[in-house]
């Protein structure tokens, strides 16, 4: 990579991202991430705050690293058998690209699909990536996921969107 | 469904569904059982509809569903709450879809523009003249006649005749009263959205699953286990993070959950913690605790913080969480269907660190995402599979059973003593 990403390097991160989490190489995957970095699924629309509001997920690393180790782990029963998800992407966009300070925002909608035995949920949503470029790599400060029906009675979502 | 009506007809033959240290299966599978649980159980106890926080000004309103009926909750003009059926005069449509919002000072059905006061009373028909010399009256939308707010808490009986609210709680109220009373103002106030998982499971699992204290260790093995785990070997120095501070004490041992306690009172309400809980460790915030002391003096602050049971049920609408502040509501929407919604409260005049670690404790434990949520559906949604199978009719309640239990009274915390009691109260109802 050059000294700065290109539009092609970001856009190809974000793909890179959710293949990830479609074959399920979640080691790779927390590695992507800052190590102040959050993942965030809002419970309703356009939520700002996410300590002081209800969402369905706000996790920093020490609690992704909780859901990584419990999908290994044999003592998870809901995970028998074992979840699959598929993320089918949108072209993602650059929002904002703050090249001086290293810092990006991407918007990215997508159909996402989990399935398990028999069950299948498919959900519209939009991922938007806070990126920064942290030796001479591309890394995430936060992933927002913003579900279009996120205020819905929702079944088990048990992979990461 | 040649079965239909087998129940409905026979009171005996529920009565017989319910033995004092075990149940039959159908109570938890059977179509006819549950249309009948919303029929006596769930219309002639005291359900909670919803906070009164959540509608402050006059016109304000909520709606949800309560025994499968839609309700609105609204502010009248005089501060008091009424519950109205949403259902316009005219030819039955919802006159609210909304889940919340104001209604100004009317109700405006969107079919034919009948209009309603906020107390329910009708005000106006278009082409009035139309119906001179009909029998029509002036009918407003049904209301509600037994509503009970306590401490913001809002509940109705649907049925008109039965058991006054303070019979039918009694002395269970006390978790509301520390719930409230953590307030440095006795005041709460709902706030930062809800959760809504929906369970495919009849309610009655999740109930009783509150007071289950056998099934954390193993069941949360996968989660909490992973977050203890995940900590151990860390310097006693280290701040802990909130989300292990909640997560590890599920994974406590077996002594712990039965030197917690449980209490029973009738009517199936129940709490576990008697002595302690899983909240009992949590870090102190030294500006909250300061803010009690000054409110209720150094004694009565002690007693109010040192009171830290686990869940309460308030059997068979609501639980609650007093030293955490959040609350879960079940709303049935079929034998294998539920919906839970979880809430969170703000203690008027407590600094904002405690929401914080309510909602953190909400979404860890409640939402549709959460790694614990998910152990305990697994498990609701196997009982309800399993439950299809020959050669057992039966749900075993039988742990630390005596015989002879009734009243109110405190039991070890893993006996199966709340679950009994909540069948008492079952049978109390649906059979009567």
């Amino acid at each position: 990579m050059s000294a700065r990403p290109t539009i092609a390097d970001i856009v190809r991160f974000v793909k890179h991202e959710a293949r990830l989490l479609d074959e399920k190489r979640f080691e790779e995957w927390y590695e992507l991430f800052t190590d102040d970095a959050h993942y965030w699924v809002p419970a309703v629309h356009g939520q700002t705050d996410p300590k002081l509001q209800n969402s369905l997920a706000y996790e920093d690393k020490l609690l992704l690293r909780l859901r990584i180790e419990r999908l290994k782990s044999p003592l998870a029963y809901s995970q028998k058998p074992a979840s699959r998800c598929l993320h089918v992407l949108q072209e993602p966009e650059i929002e904002k690209a703050d090249a001086d300070a290293g810092e990006y925002l991407t918007r990215t909608p997508f159909i996402y699909t989990e399935t398990k035995a028999d069950e299948s949920q498919r959900y519209a949503a939009t991922a938007w990536h806070t990126l920064v470029w942290v030796q001479d790599r591309l890394r995430i400060r936060l992933k927002r996921v913003d579900i279009l029906n996120c205020d819905a009675m929702l079944p088990s979502i048990q992979l990461f969107l | 469904m040649g079965s239909m009506a087998r129940y409905r007809d026979d009171p005996r033959a529920l009565e017989r569904l319910i033995e004092a240290d075990r149940v039959h299966r159908d109570v938890y599978t059977d179509p006819e059982v549950f249309q009948l649980e919303m029929e006596r159980l769930w219309a002639r106890t005291w359900i909670y509809v919803g906070h009164s926080s959540q509608v402050p000004s006059a016109g304000d309103f909520i709606t949800v569903d309560i025994a499968a009926k839609p309700v609105i909750m609204v502010r009248q003009t005089d501060g008091s709450i009424r519950v109205l059926m949403n259902r316009c005069a005219h030819k039955g449509t919802k006159v609210v879809s909304d889940l919340a919002g104001n209604a100004g000072k009317v109700f405006r059905c969107p079919y034919h523009a009948w209009t309603y006061r906020t107390d329910g009373s009708l005000i106006n028909i278009p082409q009035k003249e139309g119906y001179e010399g009909t029998r029509l009256q002036a009918q407003g939308l049904p209301v509600v006649k037994n509503v009970e707010t306590y401490r913001g808490f809002v509940f109705v009986r649907l049925s008109e005749q039965g058991m006054s609210f303070r019979d039918y709680f009694g002395d269970s109220l006390s978790s509301i009263d520390n719930l409230a009373d953590r307030s440095p103002e006795g005041e709460l106030e709902l706030t930062g959205g809800c959760l809504r998982y929906l369970h495919n499971c009849n309610w009655k699992m999740f109930v009783e699953n509150l007071n289950d204290t056998m099934h954390p260790m193993i069941a949360h093995a996968g989660s909490a286990g992973i977050a203890k785990k995940l900590w151990e070997g860390k310097p006693a120095n280290v701040p802990k993070p909130m989300a292990i501070e909640q997560f590890v004490p599920f994974v406590s041992d077996y002594k712990f959950f039965d030197d917690m306690g449980v209490r029973v009172y009738p009517h199936g309400h129940s709490f576990s913690g008697v002595n302690f809980s899983i909240h009992s460790a949590y870090s102190s915030i030294p500006e909250y605790e300061a803010a009690m002391k000054r409110a209720y003096g150094e004694e009565r602050a002690k007693k109010i913080l040192g009171t830290v049971r686990h869940n309460t049920v308030y059997y068979p609408s609501l639980t609650i969480k007093g030293a955490i502040q959040s609350i879960r509501v079940a709303r049935p929407l079929a034998a294998d269907k539920t919906v839970l919604e979880s809430y969170t409260l703000r203690l008027k005049g407590a600094p904002d660190a405690l929401l914080e670690r309510t909602v953190t404790y909400n979404r860890l434990i409640n939402s549709p995402m959460s790694v614990v949520g998910h152990d305990d559906l697994h498990c609701y949604r196997a009982i309800q599979e399993g439950l299809a199978a020959e050669g057992n009719d039966w749900v075993n309640l039988q742990r630390d059973f005596k015989d002879g239990e009734a009243g109110e009274f405190n039991a070890n915390g893993t006996s199966d003593v709340s679950m009994r009691n909540q069948f008492r109260a079952w049978r109390e109802f649906m059979c009567s």
